[in-house]
């Protein structure tokens, strides 16, 4: 493989990246406030269709995009009025709501299967686009890219870096501290919600109008996606780089899988595609290991030397949630 | 206590009216008409004996990972893995019937000794997700997610690998078993009565094991308040497990049964969403196993019913999902109403 076909390779990485990291960053914002948005799956799909089928209708791009976060953004509505209101459990509403906006979108998007529709053009930005190596790399992409780039910029910013951010990370970490600072931790719930919601609907548009364009109904390979962009949220710790680096690790390791099935001739080629799962499982083992009480028992045991150095492997590694993850907020 | 009850029945007929309202809605949005549809789901599920054993084929499965799942449920674990339990099991009981093809051990003996390897796997698949839960500190959502992704890489790999049909591989599956090595059936009906009976059993089981025993109470309180369980002796992390396992082995009897009394082979798509339905049947349940046997055949109806809308009414076969996940979440939705509701009285 020559130098040029690599480069484009990894620019399709960070392409095929770019629907990833809006939901991961979505789910990111709305788990950092205490809502866990297990629709997600489902948000994709569905989004993705009605993209699709918005643009086609309208042959709007634009529309197209602004749909798909709409019914984003209403998915994650049902969601933190299920949970924040009406104090039922995030998870069965989540799960729910994933299983029936995926049928949803597979009832509803019949009509446009298989069609030719409206989808993104490459934008190469003018200038960069011509600097060695990073030009084609990174600066002849899809604009959806761009925005993707700039979402985790933006997303790690917000929290780190300004006070909303600062009282975002108490909602989630301790709401009541947060409560008797001023915030209204449920009207910002719901904010957040609402607003990672809109971006993880604009990963479904991302696919059916960019980098899978078209809608195939079953056969779209968009089913599953959802659940590993919530396995990345949860790598990731939280952390919008983190995060991003998570999504940018999964989808090499995808394009990985479909440059080497000419050489492992052997490995049926459904199982390279898949074989980015099992290793999802290992770093969620391996970030989530350190909270466990038998690992603390053990390095206590071990000599000093030995002790140290574990735990500051399993500290590097290990990620834990918001505090008020999935608990839901009284005043009293 | 009457008055809730009655409350309750009251608010779930509310959200069943208002799921087929918005279902309606949908399908008037889309140019069909609500009745024809609901009309021919319900002739394309019962309107016949054939039919009728057609939808108690897909209400095996249900059944019998619903009944794990309330035992799951019951102690405090979502197992979302239970769709990949399920597929180890039709693996497990595809190799014990490989394994065994050529011996010459009665028939009978063999489709039980694959069924039970088929439990096992299920019930090891399940083991994976509760000691990554109780070791290893990884959330049972996260971890089932994605051993159900291995799964299917497992099943694949084994389809176009190790266990492929003579000549070419394909999505079609493994080599067929011969017949005798498949469940036997009812007269000109696809339905065994043998796997009805099983997934029968398992139910009564569950609900037993739950209403009736200190195992079941000691996993109903681990479920209820992790903390006061431990400090009340009862050991927390092996109930936990326990529950995991007996889940695990009846998804897995599900899987066997798919491959020993529907499929008589292994398939890409042999778990057909049965676990993550079944998941829906406990929430729709509220976890009451004494529900789980109507709402069960009642979701299979849907499924079964669905099958001939693209045929006769050119809709997407999908409506069925559409309006089991559309009652359940109205069903989710008017139990918070209610709660805030009787709350405030």
């Amino acid at each position: 493989m020559n130098q040029e076909t690599l480069l484009v390779g990894l620019a399709g990485v960070l392409a095929a990246a770019a629907p990833i990291i809006f939901a991961v960053m979505g789910e990111t914002l709305s788990e950092r406030a205490g809502v866990i948005n297990l629709s997600m799956n489902g948000t994709i799909l569905l989004t993705a269709m009605s993209g699709f089928a918005v643009a086609y209708s309208t042959d709007s791009l634009l529309l197209g995009f602004l749909a798909g976060m709409l019914i984003g953004a209403l998915v994650a509505l049902i969601v933190a009025f299920a949970s924040i209101t009406l104090k039922q459990s995030q998870v069965a509403v989540g799960f729910v709501l994933a299983l029936t906006c995926r049928d949803l979108a597979y009832f509803l998007g019949n009509p446009f299967m298989g069609v030719a529709g409206p989808r993104l053009q490459a934008f190469p930005i003018p200038g960069l686009r011509d600097v060695p190596f990073l030009g084609p790399l990174f600066f002849r992409q899809e604009l959806i890219t761009y925005v993707s780039f700039l979402a985790i910029f933006l997303a790690w910013l917000w929290i780190y870096r300004t006070r909303p951010g600062l009282m975002l990370q108490g909602i989630g970490e301790k709401p009541a501290a947060a409560y008797i600072r001023g915030a209204n931790v449920n009207l910002l719930r719901y904010v957040y919600t609402v607003i990672g919601g809109a971006l993880i609907g604009l990963a479904g548009p991302a696919y059916s109008l960019g980098v899978r364009a078209g809608w195939m109904g079953t056969i779209s390979g968009l089913d599953g996606i959802g659940w590993i962009a919530l396995s990345i949220t949860i790598f990731g710790g939280w952390n919008p780089a983190r995060a991003a680096f998570g999504a940018y690790l999964f989808a090499l390791l995808q394009w990985l899988g479909l440059v080497l099935q000419p050489v492992l001739t052997q490995v049926p080629s459904q199982v390279l595609q898949v074989a980015p799962f099992p290793l999802m499982i290992l770093t969620l083992l391996l970030v989530n290991i350190g909270n466990a009480e038998w690992v603390e028992r053990t390095l206590a045991a071990m000599p000093e030397g030995a002790r140290k150095f574990f735990a500051k492997l399993l500290r590097t590694m290990r990620t834990s949630p918001p505090a008020a993850l999935g608990v839901t907020f009284e005043r009293d | 206590m009457l008055k809730t009850r009655f409350g309750g029945v009251l608010f779930q007929a509310v959200a069943f009216v208002l799921a087929m309202s918005f279902v309606s809605l949908i399908l008037v949005a889309v140019g069909a008409s609500p009745l024809e549809a609901y009309k021919n789901m319900l002739t394309g599920s019962v309107g016949s004996m054939r039919k009728l054993a057609e939808v108690l084929v897909s209400f095996v499965p249900l059944l019998l990972v619903t009944a794990g799942l309330l035992l799951t449920f019951s102690a405090g674990l979502w197992n979302i893995g239970v769709e990949g339990q399920i597929v180890l099991g039709a693996i497990g009981t595809t190799w014990a019937l490989r394994y065994f093809v050529d011996s010459t051990l009665p028939p009978a003996l063999i489709i039980a000794l694959s069924i039970l390897a088929g439990m096992f796997a299920g019930a090891l698949w399940a083991a994976f997700a509760g000691i990554l839960k109780t070791f290893g500190g990884v959330n049972e959502i996260f971890g089932g997610l994605g051993l159900n992704f291995v799964s299917t890489a497992l099943t694949l790999y084994l389809i176009f690998g190790p266990w492929k049909r003579e000549g070419v591989a394909s999505m079609s599956g493994t080599e067929p078993f011969p017949d005798i090595f498949s469940l036997p059936q009812l007269p000109d009906l696809r339905i065994s009565p043998w796997a009805l009976g099983i997934a029968l059993v398992a139910i009564v089981v569950v609900y037993f094991i739950l209403q009736g025993t200190y195992f079941g109470l000691r996993i109903k309180a681990v479920g209820k308040n992790f903390r006061a369980a431990y400090l009340l002796g009862i050991p927390t992390w092996q109930y936990s497990l326990y529950s995991f396992l007996i889940c695990g082995a009846l998804a897995g009897a599900a899987g066997a049964l798919q491959v020993t009394a529907v499929y008589h082979r292994l398939i890409p798509s042999i778990s057909s969403g049965y676990g993550y339905l079944g998941l829906m049947v406990a929430m729709l349940i509220n976890y009451q196993a004494i529900w789980a046997v109507p709402v069960a055949f009642f979701f299979a109806a849907l499924n079964i019913g669905s099958i001939q809308l693209p045929i006769v009414l050119k809709l997407d076969s999908s409506l069925s999902g559409v309006l089991q996940g559309v009652l359940v979440l109205f069903v989710l939705l008017m139990e918070g109403v209610r709660q805030k509701f009787v709350k405030k009285v």
